[in-house]
């Protein structure tokens, strides 16, 4: 009965690593299958889902969600959560406004963006590895007092005299083809992500702290420190994306990307994570990324509503988390049965 | 961490040697207070209508509400959960009364209120379920709950909204009306709060939630049926969640989709203000209660000391901040003082 235990905050992990890690790579593999078989089907049965048009418009919709999702990987992987994500964005949004309407060039203000999202995020990581309070509560914290700051910066009104260079590219195609500008680089940002985690030291020490943060100190990994910056990273991203809604829509507002750090946390535990921490691929993330926001994509196409979208957006949170844990029961019940099959001839 | 804040709350008659916990505790509720009056005096001193009778009754009325959700998560944090569904919940119960009540005129309001805490009690039995059956930390659960509770709601009302005029005149006097000077809805409050601070700190199962949030493992050890615990404090958080729903449509009169959207952030706050501690096993539904207060006198305060209303978010989310901070500090002073008296324990 070890491995059923009821899950803590802290990481409940397993004896049988074994099972575990197979059960993981499964997991992975079915998101991709599903997330290609959901793609098939969808440009086969939903009228302008398989258009080129549409699917520069689903990549616009998947950027904020895939670039918040990579960082909050990384952080889910040690065993921490950073709720703040939207409120970060929707703040640098504000920030963003402020400035263009105080004169400062869009030059210097995108840059300046990114790094308020740094400082911001580098408050969650102080409250969390400095003075050690759970990740949970530091960020449904920082939630509300960063969102309540957006509020207080720019009140209802928006800003959205940004110039149409800026904003047009942000939008626009690489020249003549139907491939968005953006692509590109969150390519590029999601393939260095990828690689940090994946084939570096500092990806092992990661993994290796959110599978056993106390081994993982006692192995001379910096615990503490790689919290810190990963929490520095998730709001860089964070104020990015800022720059990238607020030009996408052309507007500077509050309360832009409110409540998307749902979607973000049920991307992420879709493609595989553990929310315990220690175990998760970015492979399958991208996946489950890729699949939340086509299917979303899908069904407004299909003429759901939107309020089908949110349940269906919350059923699949629980349900990427529930699937697993169902799986693992299964194959735990199976396993016995056999070894009890096997163990009953001898005695 | 928490192990050292063992509950030694609001029973008088416990005279263990460990004054210090005492004063800890009892400074948190005073320290509360101070900040109340603090700010209620620093207010009125800018405008003396601020503690006029109509005043104080506004702010007792929205603290109400608020109240009642934080006694409900109160149960759930002390075992270490959370319950991020309760906005919702809300929303669902009231709208769903709210439409009860319009097609059912002749509704006696009692019946009304156990329609709500029934709604509630479900979506309650829904977040239990999945967290203890289907082993989804609590978060997750109630986060994705948020959402589906919130969906359904949207779909019930369809855009569509309920207003005073469309409800029974019984039903909006109750939300009103008062006895000896004091509104129907506080007085629902006030029972619930004693109501529930008699079975945390006297019954068994309260008793057991404590332990629970304490060390579950220990709990488990020590025949506690936890499954059956945590399904009762996830049922009770959404049960007073619904009553909450159907005071709101009392107190409102109007009811659309949106409905207690982003409460579940006041809630969190005002438990967490109140003194009851994130990761579980200690605090009561009385500090609970007085951190709710002290969130409506300050939102109800900002108009008066000329701050901008924009302001209030922000301010939930530092007081958030500062009271886990604070926690933390206490914690860390008390356990460091209680190894030096007691290191001859282990």
């Amino acid at each position: 009965m070890s491995t059923e235990t009821a899950p803590d905050r802290v990481a409940d992990r397993p004896q049988s690593g074994r099972l575990r890690s197979s059960r993981m790579v499964g997991w992975d593999g079915a998101v991709v299958v599903v997330t290609a078989l959901f793609i098939v089907i969808a440009a086969l049965t939903v009228e302008h889902f398989g258009t080129s048009r549409n699917a520069g418009f689903l990549i616009l919709d998947l950027a904020p969600v895939l670039l918040l999702a990579l960082p909050m990987t990384l952080i889910i992987v040690t065993g921490e959560i950073d709720l703040s994500v939207a409120s970060t964005v929707g703040l640098t949004s504000s920030a963003m406004g402020v400035m263009w309407n105080n004169g400062l060039p869009l030059e210097t203000i995108m840059p300046l963006c990114v790094v308020i999202g740094a400082v911001l995020g580098a408050v969650n990581g102080i409250f969390v590895t400095a003075l050690g309070l759970p990740s949970l509560a530091v960020t449904i914290g920082t939630l509300a007092l960063y969102r309540g700051l957006a509020f207080v910066l720019l009140g209802d009104t928006a800003v959205a005299d940004f110039p149409r260079d800026f904003t047009g590219w942000t939008i626009g195609d690489l020249g003549a083809s139907s491939i968005p500008n953006v692509l590109i680089p969150m390519l590029v940002i999601a393939g260095l992500f990828a690689a940090v985690l994946h084939a570096t030291p500092t990806g092992r020490a990661i993994v290796a702290t959110g599978a056993n943060a106390t081994a993982a100190s006692f192995a001379g990994i910096p615990v503490g420190r790689v919290k810190f910056w990963l929490y520095v990273t998730s709001g860089a991203v964070a104020g990015l994306v800022g720059v990238f809604w607020t030009l996408r829509y052309s507007s500077a507002r509050a309360d832009n990307a409110a409540g998307l750090e749902l979607t973000v946390v049920a991307a992420v535990l879709l493609g595989g994570v553990s929310i315990f921490g220690g175990k998760g691929t970015l492979p399958g993330v991208l996946a489950g990324v890729v699949l939340l926001t086509s299917l979303q994509n899908a069904l407004r196409l299909a003429d759901v509503s939107t309020e089908a979208l949110t349940v269906v957006t919350g059923s699949l949170l629980i349900v990427s988390v529930l699937a697993p844990n169902v799986v693992t029961a299964v194959r735990t019940t199976l396993s016995r049965r056999r070894a009890r099959l096997r163990m009953t001839p001898t005695s | 961490m928490t192990l050292v804040a063992r509950p030694t709350d609001s029973a008088p008659t416990t005279r263990t040697g460990s004054t210090l916990l005492d004063a800890v505790l009892r400074f948190r509720a005073l320290g509360l207070l101070i900040a109340l009056v603090a700010m209620v005096a620093a207010t009125a001193a800018v405008n003396s209508r601020f503690v006029s009778q109509q005043s104080i009754r506004d702010i007792l009325l929205g603290a109400a509400i608020t109240i009642l959700l934080a006694v409900g998560m109160t149960v759930v944090v002390l075992t270490r959960g959370i319950d991020l569904s309760v906005g919702s919940v809300l929303g669902l119960s009231a709208y769903v009364t709210a439409d009860f009540l319009q097609v059912n005129p002749g509704t006696p309001v009692p019946v009304a209120m156990l329609l709500g805490l029934a709604i509630g009690a479900g979506c309650g039995l829904v977040n239990g379920a999945v967290i203890h059956f289907g082993k989804v930390p609590a978060l997750v659960a109630t986060l994705g709950t948020l959402y589906v509770f919130r969906g359904i709601v949207y779909f019930v009302a369809g855009g569509s909204r309920i207003n005073a005029s469309d409800m029974p005149r019984g039903f909006l006097d109750f939300g009103t009306d008062r006895v000896l000077g004091i509104p129907y809805l506080i007085i629902v409050s006030l029972v619930v709060v004693v109501l529930a601070g008699v079975f945390l700190s006297r019954y068994r199962a309260g008793r057991d939630m404590y332990a629970l949030g304490s060390s579950p493992e220990a709990a488990k050890l020590a025949g506690i049926p936890a499954g059956r615990r945590l399904l009762t404090a996830y049922v009770l958080c959404g049960a007073l969640a619904g009553l909450g729903g159907v005071l709101h449509a009392a107190r409102f009169g109007t009811v659309d989709a949106s409905a207690g959207s982003g409460m579940e952030l006041n809630v969190v706050a005002a438990v967490v203000v109140g003194g009851v501690a994130i990761f579980g096993g200690s605090g009561t539904v009385f500090g609970a209660a007085l951190g709710a207060l002290l969130l409506t006198v300050i939102s109800n305060a900002l108009p008066v000391l000329s701050v901008d209303q924009f302001w209030q978010q922000a301010i939930v989310g530092a007081l958030i901040l500062g009271a886990i901070g604070l926690d933390r500090f206490v914690g860390l002073r008390v356990s460091a003082s209680l190894r030096r008296k007691d290191s001859h324990v282990d």
